[in-house]
């Protein structure tokens, strides 16, 4: 069928879910032993969303991400050990430190890039898509945005100038139940937001979240739309936010009856079960050893890199004769 | 050279700019059709047609963002927010977005966009469409910030901008759109983050920027009857600040006055004599007398908003004072 991934298009999503599984435990151990600066956002759980979601993008394609945004980072191609030595500041991170786990880039994949501002990625993909336009390009523009994003003003104007101009972005809009500590509920009087896509002139789909071959099949199909010239799609794909809002969260406001049934329908247990009327489990199992060893082994070379040193940058402090 | 109003030589800085370069292009509220409420880009859309001149929603937060990243994928917009007084709906495009990305993001994007908007009282436009808000950019490292207050320095000034490399915020004046003067022909570029001696003197140095220039020009000739030749800066950028130009003109008059239409308190007035005491400490005879709006909202009625607002008269008040 078209805009199914082939088999090895999904073994490599599998690894990728894997990847960021393993990354995202890894990290909350690092954070435990005081090994990581500020909050880190974990995204376990959400994994299917971001890695489906890029998986058929290639890496001339923008994608922009929000605070949490390991599953998008992984899924665009980024190297497991140039994030985590981003996230433990080091010089061979790919910012080489300066921006740390929130507001990872990498040119080169067209991941440009995390975000920490709630709903920023949103007109930030819409201007590349202008420019994308302009350039007579058939690229896309896709941003990846919480529940909480969605609710922001400049969603609204983004939304609408992206219908209007017929632009190449897709809004994937991750659904995870949260905005910080206040239920989705609370934030907004609709439950399915994908409802608001009609009201821009756009289709709007949802999604299961949690099923990486459903988010990508539909993803695909809206891809397709915008490299064709036909303008933005919004994709609602539901999931649930299992890992707390950061490290700093002290909880107390999710049930565990309701992580308890997230759990079940765990991102990775599903595509195995799926993956297993297609290939050998010791497939699989190579997939998920080598995968979890990679990121050990990211981990161990980025807390043995060197730290970057200071020096005053030109550019962003255009200022004659004091420096500091 | 050619005689031009300030609009004008905008009007052609901005033709020129995308007829040598066709990844320029312009976006705002009514400035392709109408041409701009301020005639700035009149006739650019049947020069370059509606897909480089758009009509934009009223949406500054995200017309804003999308300037940013669309800078950042290969086009080079040139934004115009029809008001100073709507700066702040642009600030977190500014200021949490292009101001860090060139550092952040260790130099892997550029961000070559131009917003343009105008400012300034004395129009009657009342407290909301009159302020001068200079330093919500000037604050920020990251963006580049001119002022020009001449034709030509407005032409040379926006075609710098156009090609400069990375953000620039171009504050126009709406009472000198109208202003002529001559403008040299021909590719007319001023470097950004160079003052110009809008009139030699020895007695006092004034340091202004826009309309502020002219006020402080119509002050000299003031004191010249009374035998105080006064020296006026120009300083056209903000943001580089000229400090050479600065500090020798202070050397020679050994007395300065700053003026600045935002206003005073924590205003740009209050930078430049900070940088005059941290650099020029010993070459003054008096204190530095600074100048800007009174503090309070700018009053609609003419006897009231003439109150609150730097002018010659207040210009030359404070240069009397300086050397009493
Ligand atoms: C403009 C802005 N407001 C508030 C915050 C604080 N904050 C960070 S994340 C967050 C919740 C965002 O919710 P959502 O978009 O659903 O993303 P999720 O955390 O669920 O992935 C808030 C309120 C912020 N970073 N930026
Ligand atoms: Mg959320």
């Amino acid at each position: 069928m078209k805009n199914s991934p082939s088999l090895d298009d999904q073994l490599e999503m599998y690894r990728k879910m894997v990847l960021v599984r393993q990354l995202e435990e890894s990290l909350g151990e690092l954070h435990k032993q005081g090994k990581t600066r500020g909050p880190i956002h974990r995204c376990d759980g959400q994994e299917a969303v971001g890695v489906g979601a890029t998986a058929m993008l290639s890496s001339d394609d923008y994608v922009t991400s929000t605070h949490r945004g390991h599953a998008h980072y992984v899924g665009k191609g980024l190297d497991i050990h140039k994030i985590v030595a981003e996230i433990l500041g080091r010089e061979t991170g790919y910012c080489k430190g300066r921006a740390g786990h929130m507001i990872v880039a990498s040119a080169e994949h067209g991941l440009l890039g995390g975000n920490a501002i709630v709903g920023a990625c949103i007109p930030a993909a819409v201007g590349m898509a202008q420019s994308l336009k302009l350039l007579k390009s058939d690229r896309v523009a896709m941003c990846v945005f919480g529940d909480g994003s969605a609710q922001t003003g400049i969603c609204h104007e983004s939304m609408n100038i992206a219908a209007l101009w017929k632009l190449p972005v897709i809004f994937v809009l991750e659904h995870n139940e949260y905005g910080l500590t206040v239920h989705s509920d609370e934030q907004s009087a609709i439950k399915d937001l994908y409802k608001r896509a009609e009201a821009y002139g756009m289709p709007g789909k949802k999604v299961d979240g949690n099923d990486m071959l459903a988010v990508y099949e539909s993803v695909a199909t809206s891809v397709d739309r915008a490299r064709r010239g036909e303008g933005p799609s919004l994709i609602e794909a539901k999931t649930y936010r299992r890992a707390g809002f950061s490290t700093s969260d002290m909880g107390g406001y999710q049930s565990e009856e309701k992580i308890a049934l997230w759990e079940k329908k765990d991102p990775i247990t599903i595509a195995v079960k799926k993956l297993k009327k297609l290939v050998e489990p010791t497939t699989l199992r190579d997939i998920e050893e080598l995968a979890i060893q990679h990121v050990k082994d990211a981990v161990d070379q980025a807390l043995a890199d060197p730290y970057p040193t200071f020096e005053p940058h030109a550019a962003s402090n255009p200022y004659r004769g004091v420096v500091l | 050279m050619t005689m031009q109003r300030y609009a004008e030589a905008l009007n052609s800085a901005l033709r020129e700019e995308m007829a040598r370069d066709d990844t320029v292009w312009l976006f705002g509220e009514d400035v392709s059709t109408y041409g701009g409420v301020f005639k700035v880009s009149k006739g650019l859309r049947d020069e370059f047609g509606p897909e480089r001149v758009l009509d934009t929603p009223i949406s500054e937060q995200t017309l804003t963002a999308m300037a940013v990243t669309a800078a950042m994928t290969g086009t080079r917009p040139v934004l115009e927010i029809m008001y100073a007084d709507f700066m702040p709906l642009t600030l977190d495009a500014l200021v949490n977005q292009a101001s860090i990305y060139e550092y952040i993001w260790a130099d892997q994007v550029q961000m070559p966009f131009v917003l343009r908007t105008q400012g300034g009282g004395g129009a009657g436009a009342g407290a909301q469409h009159s302020k001068s808000l200079d330093v919500l950019v000037a604050h920020v490292p990251g963006i580049k910030v001119v002022a020009p207050a001449t034709p030509a320095d407005a032409k040379g000034l926006l075609k710098a901008a156009i090609r400069d490399p990375h953000p620039v915020v171009f504050l126009e004046h709406k009472l000198l759109y109208n202003s002529r003067d001559e403008v040299p022909d021909g590719d007319h570029l001023c470097e950004i983050g160079k003052a110009r001696t809008a009139r030699e003197g020895s007695d006092v140095s004034i340091f202004a920027t826009s309309k502020m220039v002219h006020d402080a020009l119509k002050a000299a000739t003031e004191l010249e009857a009374d035998g105080i030749s006064a020296e006026v800066i120009d300083l056209r950028t903000l943001r580089p600040l000229d400090n050479t130009a600065i500090v020798q003109s202070v050397k020679k008059t050994n007395h300065a006055v700053v003026v600045n239409e935002g206003w005073r308190f924590c205003g740009f007035g209050a930078e430049l004599s900070a940088t005059i005491m941290e650099q020029a400490f010993d070459d003054l005879d008096a204190p530095v007398e600074r100048l800007g709006t009174f503090d309070m909202p700018i009053p609609y009625s003419e006897p009231l908003e003439t109150s609150v607002l730097p002018d010659a008269e207040k210009i030359a008040a404070a240069a009397r004072r300086a050397l009493r």
